[in-house]
């Protein structure tokens, strides 16, 4: 074996395959992000008045344009950030739980965990009137302390599966009821707070509820990202993951507060916005493909979600509708899908 | 060599939750020797390759790896020196034969290192032992039972550790493959002094390829040392409650259990 490093063997068939692969994966996720940022830019043109993209690029740069520096940078601005982060949080989150538990349906928002955010945030608001940082708090330690519960509840053994997403249900029910009766209780209430709530909505987007999220979002989706490869592994079950390397409890750890936190922030702002969590991760395996992480693709996804579900509730109905009707509507059918699909196998959830 | 490493679990005792399956068991892995454990279902074989392999921490007793309590040791380096292949692994969706074997090599890898020439050889090599270099762009998901298998032994032999626990590596493999994987593992165990601990169940198999046989029954240690000294019909009967009649293998030389049953036995068979 004396071959000069100039003369290196034709690359294998399997690093062929594998760089292909990771090349289609990269490609899908580069197309994802293009589409994000095509929407962030359409939801601040459009509107009630039409801006267009040199007015709008001249209001992100901070001059003074008439009209579109209080349209665009005071109104659609805000919105269509919450709509990009939150979106992307909820994705990220979202595929971080049904990766980490093998299951479509353990997801935040199916297992309670959102409805446990807003639960305390109605609460925060309605009932001890406290301010809205406040409410990011109080969202984070109710998510994170009803992820606590379901855990408890559900550990057997260390065994985490069809039972854990059963017990979450059923807390979600709870506390969505919770949700429901102090919005009823509550007297000068108006509807469009109160959907904001119930399914979630970017009404209530002002600079001061923006903020704590993206700056939640600059700490906590780093940390996630840390953990993909170890959470990768963990697919292949304890054992395994264990076997090659991976510290099973830590990073199970790491990953759950991480993503409970981002719920919470993401709730906090713009309301459990219906089943985003749910649908960013099984969207975006279909565009990206099995092999790699999920959470960048998700994240994107998640953000196309909001923004595409928003801009369709603000402008392509007579009423304006909040996200959250829009992404309900479209994941309902989904999660009768899944349940459908599992049904049939014989299987379990 | 790499017969230097020592893996002894010293009176474990193991469960889950506040079930105790294997109490205060001891045990020695001869290092650079195929190790075989035979033994019931339920019995706790693989509750103990799962405490040897530091996912399962007992309740007391300890497993010591180069001299230190395994759990004390940082997983990573663990993971390069043992491997191991669960009974039962989890394929994610959709993966590709290629991507799966690859991830074998994670406790070699840094956070964002790259993917080095070293790692792509011990996965061509990996894949081309198992005969499974033809299935690399094939989704994991749509092989068969016996060449998931492989795959999975792939995966295990990619990440290159000096010593190797396997649980059941034959189930779903036909006679041809059992006997190539078997003889695959024989191979690695001379050539570079792998330690091999592996749970199968075909005791004459089990005879066959090791050099140390380990009985167990009931969570306990029933027997162990050289295949001769430990396949007794007294042993078959005391650990499957089975009649037997032990004969020596024409082919290898080892002892061959022949089970006796309620029916087909010629003459009155008397165990020996
Ligand atoms: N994760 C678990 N949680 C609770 N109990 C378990 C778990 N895994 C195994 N057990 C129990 O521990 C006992 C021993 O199981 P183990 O898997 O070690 O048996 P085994 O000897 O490998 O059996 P087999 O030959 O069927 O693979 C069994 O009674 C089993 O029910
Ligand atoms: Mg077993």
């Amino acid at each position: 074996m004396s071959a000069s490093p100039t003369t290196r063997p034709a690359p294998s068939a399997l690093r062929l395959g594998r760089r292909r692969r990771a090349a289609s994966r990269r490609r899908a996720a580069a197309v994802l992000g293009l589409l994000v940022l095509a929407l962030f830019a359409v939801s601040l043109m459009v509107g009630q008045t039409f801006y267009g993209p040199g007015e709008v690029w001249r209001v992100i740069l901070g001059q003074e344009v008439p009209g579109a520096s209080f349209t665009v940078g005071t109104l659609r601005l805000p919105r269509a950030v919450l709509g990009l982060v939150a979106g992307a949080a909820l994705g990220m989150a979202g595929v971080t739980f049904q990766t980490m538990l093998r299951n479509p349906l353990a997801s935040p928002d199916i297992i309670g965990i959102s409805a446990g955010a807003s639960a305390a945030a109605v609460v925060g608001i309605v009932v001890l009137r406290v301010d809205e940082a406040l409410v990011s708090g109080l969202a984070i330690v109710a998510a994170l302390a009803t992820a606590l519960v379901i855990y408890l509840l559900a550990y057997r053994d260390g065994v985490l599966g069809t039972r854990l997403i059963l017990i979450g249900i059923g807390i979600a029910a709870m506390l969505d009821s919770v949700v429901a009766y102090v919005i009823v209780r509550a007297a000068a209430w108006d509807l469009q707070v109160a959907m904001r709530w119930l399914t979630g909505s970017l009404n209530g987007a002002t600079w001061g509820v923006v903020l704590p999220l993206v700056l939640a979002a600059v700490v906590l989706m780093p940390a996630l990202l840390g953990q993909a490869r170890q959470l990768e592994l963990l697919q292949h079950g304890d054992d395994t993951a264990s076997a090659l390397g991976v510290r099973v409890e830590r990073t199970r750890l790491t990953v759950i507060v991480a993503a409970v936190a981002l719920i919470a922030f993401a709730t906090a702002a713009a309301g459990p916005i219906a089943f985003v969590a749910f649908l960013a991760g099984p969207i975006a395996a279909r565009i990206v493909g099995a092999g790699g992480s999920l959470m960048v693709p998700a994240a994107l996804t998640g953000s196309l979600l909001v923004l595409a579900a928003d801009l369709a509730g603000q402008h392509l109905f007579g009423t304006r509708y909040p996200v959250g009707v829009i992404t309900g509507v479209l994941g309902a059918p989904y999660l009768v899908y899944l349940l459908i699909r599992t049904n049939r196998a014989g299987g379990s959830l | 060599m790499t017969d230097s490493h020592t893996l002894v679990a010293e009176h474990v005792r193991l469960g889950y939750g506040d079930r105790t399956v294997v109490d205060g068991l001891d045990l020695a892995v001869p290092p650079g020797r195929i190790t075989t454990i035979v033994g019931a279902n339920a019995c706790g074989k693989s509750t103990l390759l799962r405490a040897l392999s530091r996912l399962l921490a007992p309740s007391s007793g300890q497993v010591v790896l180069d001299g230190k309590a395994v759990h004390t040791q940082p997983t990573k380096a663990v993971a390069r020196t043992m491997g191991l292949l669960p009974q039962s692994p989890i394929a994610p969706e959709g993966i590709a034969v290629a991507d799966l074997v690859a991830r074998g090599r994670s406790p070699h890898q840094r956070m964002l290192a790259r993917w080095a020439v070293a790692d792509e050889r011990a996965v061509e090599e990996a894949l081309e032992l198992t005969g499974t270099t033809d299935l690399v762009d094939r989704a994991v998901d749509e092989l068969s039972g016996g060449q998931r298998q492989r795959v999975w032994i792939a995966m295990a032999l990619a990440q290159q550790t000096d010593i190797l626990l396997l649980d059941e590596p034959t189930t779903y493999l036909d006679i041809c493959h059992q006997i190539e994987v078997l003889d695959l593992l024989t191979d690695l165990n001379r050539s570079r002094g792998t330690t091999i601990v592996m749970v199968l169940h075909d005791l004459n198999l089990a005879a066959r390829y090791a050099d140390h046989l380990v009985a167990m029954c009931g969570g306990r240690l029933l027997a162990s040392g050289t295949p001769e000294e430990v396949l007794t019909a007294d042993a078959v009967e005391q650990v499957f409650g089975l009649r037997s009649q032990v004969v020596s293998d024409p082919v290898s030389g080892k002892p061959m259990v022949l089970p006796i049953g309620r029916h087909h036995a010629v003459s009155p068979a008397t165990p020996a």
